[in-house]
């Protein structure tokens, strides 16, 4: 817990000082009619500084052996990470409604063990309802790959 | 003339396709409320894109009842399953679950939804009376007070979120830096977007809502393995009879919560304040105190309707001030702004329709809701026992699907990946989520304000103080962002010693 404390507000500073760096860039003091871009970044950028600072002291001050997951933990989180993160690269090659189909159906069987039935119906059930919701009632477009041209859409 | 308008607001609610977004909008929001990953915020995000097509005020009505839906859904969740589906709902599974390991879940059920409805009801009739004096008054605010106001916001994340507060300002501090990546309104110039095109656009905030809510949350459950093992609840109009019939015996505490939770609730990260200590306050004037945890009514009652009054408050500074008082008055703000409405105190005099359209579905949307939860919950928690092989796709495809709809990147789904990670990480190290969003959402009105004020001053801070109500409101403010270091040293001029450590706020 207390490593990824540290980890978490050393990062907190790298982003602080990456907009603090832009921010002088773009000027922090007053322009011909008001403040200049950088202002309101700047000092955003400055307090957040500060305040990683803080976290760091106080959490270098206390004793914590407890592990920011635990070993077992880590297995069940990074289950669900992979596939999902497999999925989004999925859609952007097949569309979002054939990928989030094999994702659905991919899970089930793995995870849930379902049987081929269970997987496929709601898999493609899922897909199919989200395209008639989507595409045909609400009108709002998802990505769409090669078998949504070759149905025609 | 406030009725008149409520009249006219009526008129609107109570048309047949607004009455149906209604049934649907509970509906949807009681499912989103009861799934592990969609709270209120992040169902609200989701459906968003969908009212992009509709008339403005049956989209607020749509995503108000969402809203409510969510509220009685999370009640489901804490008191059959002892998982509290939001952080306000914790105080409820302390009374609830026993209760219903009991058997007696029927009768907690009722007396969460009946306690939810009086509170949101409670703070509804005060909106109705409130709302448009708020309204008049912010009319003649300027952009210090605005900044004002919104500085007293933050504050309040600060100085009663409990947690840390450095944490909390960090959040604060990410929320807006992430708001103001990309083009600079005012000035032209592209800020932080490090020679990317890509960050021209800067980060919608719906996508890192869905991101860091429901993400991030799906990864912490899996974390903690859940599995959902919950107690069963019968359900009959006998039971919900009886139960009503004992509790209008609790009236002290159905008032007394109610104010506490309205009280807490119009400030930004109230609910969970105000559901633990109307649960602390009820515990203390009870004459059997030593009832309490072990599953006594009142220990459900009071937590849930200074929730839900706490919920509905912060629709107040939402539609009076365009300030949001939680994550999810905060999405529908940007709703707001996507329908092509200015939030803010000028609603009430261009859009009167909308406004008193939208008071009154709170209403309807109220009653609407606790007459389908009380009928159906065997069926919403039936949802918990569909296997986790499924929810979890499931959930992560709807998310996706919200997230892409936003404005037809597929980066944004990236980008909901990236803040799925960083909700994660942030929950499990106790940087709260809520600030971060709220930041977000307001950083160009905040930074506009602020600009505008200094403008006016020519540069000096000293505006802040002078005028008399943004001074009032500033020195407000800067006591509570003062308040975690007045606190210790104030308990240890009385020599009281540190008490535990409150539940944190997300």
């Amino acid at each position: 817990m207390r490593a990824a404390d540290l980890t978490t507000a050393a990062l907190l500073m790298a982003v602080g000082a990456l907009v603090v760096r832009d921010a002088l860039r773009l000027g922090v003091g007053w322009g011909t009619d008001g403040p200049k871009s950088g202002f309101f970044p700047f000092w955003l950028a400055v307090v957040l500084l500060a305040c990683c600072l803080g976290i760091i002291v106080k959490t270098l001050r206390r004793a914590d052996r407890a592990p920011f997951v635990a070993r077992a933990a880590l297995g069940p989180v990074l289950k669900v990470l992979w596939p999902a993160i497999a999925a989004v690269l999925l859609m952007q090659l097949v569309g979002l409604y054939v990928a989030s189909a094999i994702y659905m159906g991919f899970y089930m069987r793995w995870i849930g063990r379902n049987s081929w039935l269970a997987v496929v119906a709601v898999s493609v059930g899922f897909s199919v309802s989200t395209f008639l919701v989507f595409e045909t009632w609400f009108l709002v477009p998802m990505p769409k790959g090669p078998l949504e041209t070759w149905l025609g859409y | 003339m406030g009725f008149e308008n409520l009249l006219l607001g009526f008129q609107v609610a109570l048309q047949p396709n607004n009455l149906l977004l209604a049934v649907i909008g509970v509906a949807l929001g009681t499912v989103i409320g009861v799934l592990p990953g969609l709270g209120g915020a992040n169902g609200v995000a989701i459906l968003l894109p969908l009212t992009f097509s509709m008339p403005p005020t049956s989209a607020i009505i749509l995503l108000t009842s969402i809203y409510w839906g969510a509220l009685f859904g999370g009640a489901i969740t804490s008191i059959l399953f002892n998982i509290p589906g939001e952080p306000w709902s914790v105080a409820t599974t302390f009374d609830g679950f026993p209760m219903a390991r009991r058997g007696e879940g029927g009768p907690a059920l009722t007396a969460a939804f009946t306690s939810s409805f009086v509170g949101a009801l409670f703070s509804v009739i005060l909106i109705t009376f409130f709302a448009p004096i708020l309204a008049e008054v912010a009319l003649k605010f300027g952009p210090p007070e605005f900044f004002a106001i919104q500085l007293l916001t933050f504050s309040s994340f600060i100085g009663l979120g409990g947690g840390s507060p450095l944490k909390s300002l960090v959040s604060i501090l990410i929320g807006f830096i992430l708001a103001s990546v990309g083009l600079d309104i005012v000035t032209g110039a592209l800020r932080l977007t490090f020679g990317f095109t890509d960050l021209m656009k800067g980060f919608d905030f719906i996508v890192a809502v869905i991101g860091l809510f429901g993400i991030g949350e799906i990864l912490l459950t899996m974390e903690e393995g859940l599995s959902f093992k919950g107690a069963s609840a019968k359900m009959s109009p006998r039971i919900v009879w009886d139960t009503w019939r004992i509790l209008p015996r609790y009236w002290r505490t159905f008032v007394r919560s109610a104010f506490i939770g309205f009280w807490m609730g119009f400030k930004p990260g109230g609910a969970t304040p105000a559901s633990f200590m109307s649960y602390a306050f009820a515990k203390r004037f009870s004459r059997h105190p030593e009832r309490f945890g072990k599953g006594e009514i009142e220990g459900v009652i009071a937590p849930e309707t200074a929730a839900h009054a706490a919920g509905g408050a912060s629709l107040l500074p939402m539609i009076t001030l365009g300030i949001p008082g939680s994550p999810t008055a905060a999405v529908m703000l940007g709703g707001l702004i996507i329908w092509g409405l200015q939030p803010g105190p000028m609603l009430f005099k261009e859009k009167p329709e909308f406004v008193w359209g939208l008071i009154a579905s709170m209403y309807t949307g109220n009653v609407i809701g606790v007459i389908m939860v009380l009928a159906f919950v065997p069926a919403f928690a039936a949802i918990l026992r569909v296997p986790f092989a499924i929810l979890t796709p499931l959930i992560i495809s709807i998310c996706a699907v919200g997230a892409y709809s936003v404005n037809g990147r597929m980066l944004d789904i990236w980008y909901m990946l990236i803040f799925g990670v960083i909700g994660y990480v942030f929950k499990k190290l106790d940087y709260p989520l809520a600030p971060l969003v709220l930041a977000l959402v307001l950083g160009d009105l905040a930074e506009n304000a602020l600009r505008q004020s200094l403008i006016m001053s020519q540069g000096s801070l000293l505006i802040f103080f002078v005028r008399p109500i943004s001074g009032a409101i500033t020195a407000v403010a800067l006591f509570f962002f003062a308040l975690p270091v007045i606190t210790p040293w104030w308990r240890r001029l009385r020599g009281v010693s540190e008490p535990a450590a409150s539940p944190r706020e997300t």
